[in-house]
């Protein structure tokens, strides 16, 4: 038979196993484990409606950035005008087809199914209701894909390539850029404060 | 130092709850119990392997096909931070440098080292080597800056016959590359490097 009971009071760091007795940290405190010092359990006050607040302020800014003109160049009298459509698609022609579907996901559609999914997560949680269904695979979701939101990433990307094209052309930068990079600074914030063992405890107490 | 493991417990590594040994979910989160992830060395070696082998026509293949009026250039991924410091964006070359060829050349070095100081029981402070997986999950996701780089200038340099930058090949191969390191981070269980501290007193 198998028990499907956790065993009460007893908690193992999920990097190195370490046991820990159940461990409570009050407000505004961060607990380490023992012994790989990662953190196991941060909880703040207000977190979650902090956390919410921000997924969502993020989903907003990613529309802008999609939405308005990224950069403008400018040689000779012949201007190019991009947005951040046209930075996906660039890969478009032929063969590298499938890279421009993987620069889609990276820095758009991955970090929006993100903050879409804690948004999801937590939106109940914040007006005391229970949680909604599938909202364990949701948050499981938004946590397997936190690796694979490159936006941080993209934007020092574009960095770089203005450099390159600097000496070469003029550049005007557009209202995405900055919407781009507002949401850089949003979603630091975001993975900042979100102390995931609270949420999870959170969604447990929610079902019951 | 006792662990969920030799305490006779399953522990879930996202959520952190203990169970007993015959438990198959967790039930706060929903993930799948595992001791130790299954097969985690031989995953991490052979995603490894692949990333590898996609970092070869990375380097050798062009990155960016450039044309003007004039002239027709193809530049590889060396010859790209070449170019730059002939400008004298030091700087930048530097970013690039470092994102294209030190962190992936630095991450197959750590995790090679990493899958046989576990497999073969080096002996070795344990901290270290956790610190070092941790830095190598962090960093290993910011060698993806260079195929960015080639996305946004091939979208923004498209003036018909003036100047006009194209993706080469060798973006695609090092996108593969990238991912492939990634996934061998991920599959590589951090609580194996652990155990060691447990045989080795």
């Amino acid at each position: 038979m198998i028990r499907d009971i956790s065993e009460q009071g007893l908690f193992a760091c999920p990097r190195c196993d370490l046991l820990h007795v159940d461990p409570e940290a009050g407000e505004n405190c961060t607990v380490r484990c023992a012994r790989c010092h990662a953190v196991l359990l941060a909880p703040r006050t207000g977190a979650l409606t902090q956390v919410f607040v921000l997924a969502v302020t993020a989903l907003i800014l990613m529309v802008a950035a999609v939405w308005f003109p990224f950069l403008d160049l400018r040689v000779a009298g012949l201007t190019n005008k991009t947005s951040l459509l046209d930075a996906i698609f660039a890969f478009s022609s032929g063969t590298l087809l499938p890279l421009s579907f993987a620069v889609a996901a990276l820095i758009v559609l991955i970090p929006a199914l993100r903050f879409a999914a804690v948004a999801y997560t937590l939106w109940p949680l914040l007006r005391d209701r229970p949680p909604f269904r599938h909202a364990r695979a949701m948050f499981r979701l938004a946590e397997v894909l936190r690796p694979w939101a490159m936006a941080e990433i993209f934007i020092v990307g574009v960095a770089v390539a203005l450099v390159k094209v600097a000496g070469l052309a003029s550049i005007s930068i557009g209202p995405a850029f900055w919407a781009f990079c507002a949401l850089v600074v949003v979603a630091a914030l975001h993975d900042n404060y979100m102390c995931r063992w609270t949420i999870w405890k959170s969604l447990e107490q929610g079902r019951t | 130092m006792t662990t969920a493991h030799t305490a006779g417990f399953v522990a879930c590594d996202r959520c952190g709850l203990v169970y007993a040994q015959d438990c198959a979910d967790c039930t706060r989160c929903g993930s799948a119990l595992q001791t130790r992830a299954p097969l985690s060395l031989q995953r991490t070696m052979a995603w490894l392997m692949a990333g590898l082998i996609a970092y070869l026509p990375a380097n050798i293949y062009p990155m960016l096909l450039t044309s003007t009026l004039l002239e027709r250039q193809e530049s590889t991924i060396l010859g790209g931070v070449v170019d730059l410091v002939h400008h004298g964006s030091f700087g930048v070359a530097f970013i690039v440098f470092a994102a294209s060829v030190v962190i992936p050349v630095g991450k197959f070095l750590a995790l090679f080292y990493l899958v046989f100081a576990v497999r073969r029981h080096w002996a070795m402070n344990s901290h270290q080597r956790h610190v070092m997986l941790e830095i190598v999950e962090f960093i290993g996701r910011w060698s993806m800056i260079d195929v960015f780089v080639v996305a946004i200038l091939s979208a923004l340099v498209q003036l018909d016959t003036v100047a006009t930058i194209n993706p080469g090949v060798a973006a695609v191969s090092f996108a593969l590359s990238v991912v492939f390191t990634m996934l061998a981070a991920q599959s590589l269980d951090p609580r194996l490097i652990w155990d060691e501290a447990e045989a080795t007193p």
